[in-house]
């Protein structure tokens, strides 16, 4: 039988980023994909934040598929009355190498960055599906079964980066299975758009690209968001909502996002474009508090299959991406140190999150599923003050401003009363801060 | 017994798009695959492997991630693969590649003798079905195009007995061999690799060989070497079809209105039809 010091079982971001430094690390790597090449089965907005790729490989700059440099970012409410109101932030700063975030499309991105675990020693096979882990009688993880025949292999250590339904830990009994609540499904499409159509529509030139965060009464009052990005010559487009939501509610996903298509803001951007590609996928946004086991005899979990998402701030593949390289370095200085891969030993890769951004922003923000989940009307009430107030203090008509003061704070009050406001700044504050 | 078979890596054709702007293929991005057709043939060679112990050698003509399609068929149980690979093979039509790949076959026949090749009968990117053929011809071997069916296969008595289809029926043939064996579709169904094959295709080495490799006259490959242009590329143009509701009293007058129609459109079937039915009385044959 086959044996390997680690398998990795995933090559999505955080599978990649293991399988990589394990391989530079010195270690026999085997990496294993459902999918017929890395990324056919891989979804995301997609944005790569350079920083968490940037500590795994310096140099990706010069040979990554990147779209377009992040140049921009709006922030919108929007809401069924066609109202979009918002921020936006450009800085010629965000267009100075070397750049901070990018949009990408992920296929590409994950056949690029499967090569570089290749060329740095790992054994990549694909169309291989982990059907459950091996152990041996005292319950240490010894391996994985694939579906294959003759498909046992073992490992001194096996890497969970089998995405958000972390279906192996499930199974192998080692976590839970996770909550429709704790889940978000989002859908997404990719509209084709001429280079020149987009950047006039946008505003930008070069490499540079939009992003737009959206929130607001698109998502029916369920917790949720939208999002739509730049690409060289496409637009990725795509709202989520938390499943348990949806499934209450009795809305489907693409009744959100053809909404969102039509919205009026929305509407005149992607006029005219052909739709390439569609996509779903899960998000588990449960944050700290729906973290499973991270870690025990011989194996590790790491990126969605962890639950390693900052909901938000829309954060996913870089605390994935940090989660791989930090499971494999420690991986790395055990078998420098002489060590077996046992839990006790396994608790630094614990501890290697616990002092990166991964915990610091998980813990930041553990209070706000919590909080949205209870208070579904922050996600409604006051986006929908936000957009009627702004139409008031805007709408010239005679009335003088305090009038138009006094208005807009009655409504608010007429709407949430008094108590109730406190008590959600109250949440608010202790949610974010 | 030593068995080649040959396969091309052909684009999806099921996920190709088409570009909105231009109407140009847009092939990048665009997965690729083995040619379905070849793995019918991949299959048989690997069937004929399980009942004799053949040695089977897969080759291609084509770029460097050509190499992939091999590495697919080295994890279903191909010995071993060979990329013919040379930048002036670029540009073949299915002259200039049945010469390429006939040359590679002598160059590996002389090394380990080649008792058959497989391939299948035609790729789904250029529907020719010319380059099976083509070899056999330029190596002089007996050709059996649109096989179904292995029925026979004596490597000790040198010959094989296939079905093959032909129009109208089933022609059960029997050749000497070497062998050129085009495979036909839905002749058998692809196993799945088992683990080891997976490590096998995952670690071992396809060989590279380029012109001087094979020895061919430059004037014979790629491009220089292929006579044939394509002049223009063009989708069907949608015909106006107007739908046509044939009405009776009865399912009997119904039919025989639709015949009536029929005939009156296409008067070369009524003779056709008239024809056959004369045939049949003639041998007795109720119609």
């Amino acid at each position: 039988m086959e044996k390997f010091d680690v398998i990795v079982v995933g090559a999505g971001p955080a599978g990649n980023a293991a399988a990589y430094t394990l391989a530079r690390g010195g270690l026999s790597v085997l990496q294993l994909e459902r999918g017929e090449s890395p990324g056919t089965k891989n979804v995301q907005g997609a944005i790569l934040y350079a920083d968490a790729l940037e500590k795994i490989i310096p140099d990706f700059r010069d040979s990554a598929p990147l779209e377009r440099h992040v140049a921009e970012q709006r922030m919108w409410l929007l809401d069924e009355n066609q109202t979009c109101t918002g921020v936006s932030h450009r800085d010629a700063r965000f267009s100075q190498q070397p750049y901070n975030r990018y949009t990408i499309i992920r296929a590409r991105f994950d056949r690029w960055f499967s090569e570089q675990v290749k060329r740095a020693g790992a054994l990549v096979i694909c169309e291989t599906t982990v059907t459950g882990l091996l152990k041996d009688d005292a319950g240490k993880v010894i391996g994985v079964r694939t579906e294959r025949a003759e498909g046992d292999i073992l490992a001194d250590c096996v890497i969970l980066a089998d995405g958000a339904n972390a279906l192996l830990g499930e199974r192998a009994g080692l976590r839970p299975a996770i909550k429709a609540e704790d889940m978000a499904l989002v859908v997404k499409e990719v509209l084709f758009l001429p280079k020149e159509t987009l950047e006039a529509r946008f505003n930008i030139s070069g490499t540079q690209g939009v992003v737009i965060e959206i929130a607001g009464n698109v998502t029916h009052g369920m917790v949720g968001t939208g999002f739509l990005y730049t690409n060289k010559d496409s637009i990725a487009i795509g709202i989520g909502c938390m499943l348990g939501d949806m499934k209450r509610q009795q809305l489907t996903p693409y009744q959100l996002l053809e909404g969102l298509k039509r919205h009026a803001a929305v509407q005149p951007l992607i006029d005219g474009a052909e739709m390439k590609e569609y996509s779903a996928h899960l998000i588990p946004e449960g944050g700290y508090r729906a973290l499973p086991q991270l870690y025990g005899e011989g194996w590790l979990v790491v990126g969605d299959s962890a639950g390693f998402v900052n909901a938000v701030h829309r954060e996913g593949s870089n605390l994935a991406m940090t989660s791989g390289r930090i499971a494999a370095e420690t991986l790395i200085a055990l078998r420098q140190a002489g060590k077996p891969f046992s839990a006790a030993n396994l608790a630094g890769y614990r501890q290697g999150l616990d002092e990166s951004f991964v915990m610091a922003d998980l813990k930041k923000y553990q209070g706000v599923p919590e909080l949205l989940h209870e208070n579904p009307h922050i996600l409604d009430l006051y986006p929908r003050f936000v957009g009627d107030a702004a139409r008031e203090i805007l709408t010239v008509d005679g009335a003088p401003k305090r009038d138009k003061q006094k208005k807009i704070l009655g409504e608010l009050a007429r709407r949430r009363s008094l108590l109730g406001l406190l008590g959600d700044a109250y949440k608010f504050w202790r949610a974010f801060r | 017994m030593h068995i080649a078979v040959c396969i091309k890596q052909v684009p999806d054709s099921a996920q190709i798009r088409v570009h909105p702007v231009t109407n140009t293929i847009m092939r990048q991005g665009v997965p690729t695959i083995v040619n379905p057709y070849d793995l019918f043939a991949l299959e048989e060679a690997l069937r004929i492997k399980d009942r004799t112990g053949a040695r089977i050698t897969v080759l291609t003509m084509g770029p460097a991630q050509a190499e992939e399609a091999l590495r697919k068929c080295l994890s279903l149980g191909a010995d071993e693969a060979i990329l013919v690979t040379d930048k002036v093979f670029s540009g073949a039509d299915t002259l200039a590649t049945s010469y390429v790949l006939a040359a590679a076959l002598k160059t590996l026949d002389a090394r380990t003798p080649v008792d058959l090749i497989f391939t299948g009968k035609q790729t789904i990117d250029g529907d020719t079905a010319q380059v099976g053929p083509g070899i056999a011809i330029r190596l002089g071997w007996q050709l059996l195009t649109y096989v179904s069916k292995i029925r026979e296969l004596e490597p000790a008595a040198r010959h094989i007995v296939v079905d093959r289809r032909a129009e109208g029926g089933v022609q059960v043939l029997k050749s000497a061999l070497p062998a050129v064996v085009t495979m036909l579709e839905g002749s058998n169904e692809l196993r799945f690799a088992d683990m080891p094959g997976m490590f096998r295709a995952a670690r071992q080495e396809v060989q590279r060989w380029n012109r001087d490799s094979i020895g061919v006259e430059l004037a014979q490959v790629g491009l220089k070497g292929s006579p044939t242009v394509v002049a223009q590329v063009f989708g069907p143009r949608p015909k106006a079809v107007k739908a046509l509701r044939i009405e009776g009293e009865t399912p009997d007058a119904i039919a025989e209105a639709f015949v009536d129609k029929l005939f009156a459109d296409h008067p070369h079937l009524e003779d056709a039809m008239l024809e056959h039915l004369e045939l049949l009385g003639q041998q007795g044959v109720e119609p």
